[in-house]
């Protein structure tokens, strides 16, 4: 297999603030900087994409020297927090915004889908959208003539063929855009975040279709999305961005792991966020009396979480709650208290049990927070902090935990089987 | 073992920097059918759910005609070099309409289609050329209308002839439509940056037709304002419009100078505006 496209020394620089007032003065700065061979005094090099400093230059590189190779045939998921660069090196792949330096070569048509329905008219009807919208995302007319019947069925609108697509439904909508671009023929498929709309079965035919894409028909899918389960599903490798940089290459399930020990390294006091963040301060988090971030454990150990913390303001109704996560999927949410409760000032400490056996080997993230409660339930006042510790169940395996049974979790056994009936 | 792959280890690039003259004409040509879906989205979506449909099309320069007619001809009394008075307003309106409308158009192109811009990648020229053939529509529909009007004129005998110079009616229809692509494209690259022109340019191009020979014939003019009929003949729609008219109507003043000189502008304009149109393009969606 060659190789489908190569990324050398990719940069991309944005400028902060308001772009437009004082442009003409500096446009001409640069100009003359430029005329007598200087820099750009406009573009430093040497400031990364941190979204939380404040720095002094207002030019940001959202990539930064990027290399990879990415070989044809291969479903690669490109994964990263937000602002990590993912989107805007999708941007520049699909030829929407040049980089600033740096080259990609590649072989083969290229289509790109980052966003649903691009270019749709909402007066024309169902059909003349889906030849539109297919020459927007470079078909031929007669190709799509070619495929009309086959993306038709797909989207499943026979019926509204030839009624104007400001009459579909939002479902609708959305079935015959993804639709059109998934039954393209070009040799390379970029798809950002896309399938976070539409229902849940309509994403996982969309899955199956990309799936189908690059497996079958071998052709090279890079994939957007913040859904690990998605990404584990389709892609064989995964290019982990941080803070504009390239920070992990590999296979997708170390690639994931690195995303999410990433996630967690990343950790103070500022993934701890909401409404409540002045009046609950969250200080510790101990798995099993340990307190370091990461722990190692057996799958027979019962596991004790506890959350230590200040109330500041008195709360009438609060409780917290404790959240599993396993490769971005939530497992389960626990509460510390059945109704919430009345909150004190002062300190405050909320024990979690969780059941030996119950959670299969991995590594499980913790995520807390917490909700102010009325008289109906959940309040508006809130606090939550994503993946703020992580264990690992170890590999070890017995009748209480299975090698057979694949899945999140066990189930205690309770089964018979009854021969010769 | 030689692999046929290596022979071409890509048939592709995205660079930072491009050459000025790489105007990716292969590729707007491998587009063609998205510029005619364009036109045809252009077309019907311009009279779904309206009662008078494409008659609407007409509505605008007739009613046009008939306020200048009254307002210029008959209150201001301006000369309409002997021509019946609703012809000669028809024919310049007619002829502005098409430059105006492709100007004004094409000059907001970026900003008017920033979504799709900023989500897929297709050759952004085909943008403005679709804006310029789907107004080629609508001003062969007003062609119509004034052709109409000059049949029913001339059957009740009014002074018009045809003249051999409406010959040159395909190099009319050219400049016309290069030459508010051209200037229309270099307005819409510097938008992106400068939003100011966005107000200039609605009722410059307003201004604009006051200093083109639309509501009056240039020979009124010179004779009038001698001093200041230059600005009039500078302006390379004037040649245009009354080649048109001359054409047509067999009235107007006709030169070839005047004729050449409109050709020039356009082609520097046009060259001008497409290079830097390229340019803006492969970076605006970071600044619109």
């Amino acid at each position: 297999m060659g190789v489908a496209i190569k990324v050398e020394n990719l940069s991309k620089a944005y400028q902060l603030g308001q772009i437009g007032t004082g442009t003409i003065s500096r446009d001409l700065e640069r100009w003359y900087a430029r005329i007598r061979g200087k820099e750009d005094p406009f573009l430093r090099i040497g400031e990364s994409n941190d979204q939380h400093s404040k720095s002094e230059s207002n030019v940001v590189w959202s990539l930064k020297d990027i290399n990879f190779e990415i070989e044809q045939g291969d479903a690669v998921g490109i994964i990263g927090r937000n602002g990590a660069g993912k989107s805007t090196l999708l941007k520049i792949l699909s030829k929407v915004t040049a980089p600033t330096t740096g080259k990609i070569s590649g072989k083969g048509r290229i289509s790109s889908l980052l966003e649903v329905g691009t270019g749709f008219h909402p007066e024309l009807s169902g059909k003349e959208n889906i030849f539109l919208n297919g020459a927007i995302l470079g078909m031929r007319k007669k190709e799509i003539q070619r495929k009309l019947d086959e993306i038709v069925d797909f989207a499943g609108i026979e019926r509204y063929l030839d009624t104007p697509v400001k009459r579909y439904s939002s479902g609708m909508y959305v079935r015959l855009a993804f639709a059109v671009a998934a039954h393209l023929e070009s040799e390379i498929l970029i798809v950002d975040e896309v399938l976070a709309v539409g229902d849940a079965e309509f994403q996982k035919k969309c899955l199956g279709k990309m799936g189908d894409v690059s497996k079958s028909e071998g052709r090279t899918v890079l994939f957007v999305s913040h859904n690990m389960g998605a990404i584990r599903q389709l892609c064989q490798k995964g290019i982990v961005l941080k803070n504009g940089a390239l920070s992990y290459m590999g296979p997708t399930k170390l690639a994931i792991t690195n995303y999410l020990n990433e996630a967690q390294a990343a950790l103070s006091p500022r993934t701890i966020d909401g409404t409540l963040k002045g009046k609950i301060i969250f200080e510790s988090v101990s798995i099993n009396d340990s307190e370091i971030l990461q722990n190692e454990l057996l799958p027979t150990d019962n596991i004790t979480i506890m959350i230590k913390g200040k109330c500041i303001s008195e709360l009438e109704k609060f409780r917290v709650s404790l959240s599993i996560f396993k490769e971005g999927e939530r497992i389960f949410t626990m509460q510390d208290a059945q109704t919430p409760l009345l909150t004190r000032v002062g300190n405050f400490r909320s024990v979690f049990n969780i059941p030996s056996n119950l959670l299969r080997p991995g590594q499980y993230f913790i995520s807390i927070g917490g909700h102010d409660g009325n008289h109906l339930g959940m309040g508006n006042d809130w606090i939550f902090g994503k993946d703020v510790a992580s264990f690992t169940v170890a590999e070890e395996y017995s009748h209480t935990n299975d090698f057979a049974n694949e899945g999140l979790i066990n189930v205690p056994f309770n089964a018979k089987r009854e021969n010769s009936i | 073992m030689t692999n046929p792959m290596n022979e071409h280890e890509h048939d592709w690039t995205i660079e930072a920097k491009t050459t000025l003259f790489d105007l990716k004409l292969g590729e707007v040509w491998a587009y063609r059918d998205l510029l005619l879906l364009l036109v045809r989205r252009d077309f019907v979506s311009f009279y779904k759910q309206t009662i008078l449909g494409p008659l609407w099309f007409f509505i605008q320069p007739l009613f046009t005609t008939i306020i200048f007619t009254f307002i210029f001809g008959n209150l201001a009394g301006i000369s309409t070099d002997g021509l019946p008075k609703p012809l000669f307003y028809m024919a310049g309106i007619t002829a502005w309409n098409y430059f105006a409308d492709c100007l004004n158009k094409t000059s907001s192109v970026f900003k008017d289609n920033a979504g799709i811009f900023g989500k897929v990648y297709f050759p952004r020229l085909i943008m403005p050329l679709s804006i310029v053939v789907s107004n080629l529509v609508r001003f062969g529909v007003q062609l119509m209308l004034f052709l109409l009007f000059m049949g029913y004129y001339y059957l009740s005998g009014a002074h018009i002839q045809i003249s051999w110079a409406i010959l040159l009616f395909p190099l009319l229809l050219m400049l016309m439509a290069f030459l508010g692509l051209g200037a229309g494209m270099i307005i819409s690259a510097m938008t992106t940056k400068y939003r100011d022109l966005a107000f200039l340019i609605g009722f410059g191009v307003q201004l604009l037709m006051y200093a083109t020979t639309v509501i009056y014939p240039l020979s009124t003019a010179i004779e009038k304002y001698p001093k200041y009929s230059w600005i009039i003949e500078y302006n390379p729609m004037t040649p245009i419009i009354e080649t048109f008219r001359y054409g047509f109507l067999g009235e107007g003043s006709f030169s070839w100078n005047g004729l050449a000189y409109a050709t020039g502008i356009t082609a520097v304009l046009f060259i001008v505006g497409i290079v830097i149109f390229n340019k803006v393009e492969r970076n605006f969606v970071d600044t619109v």
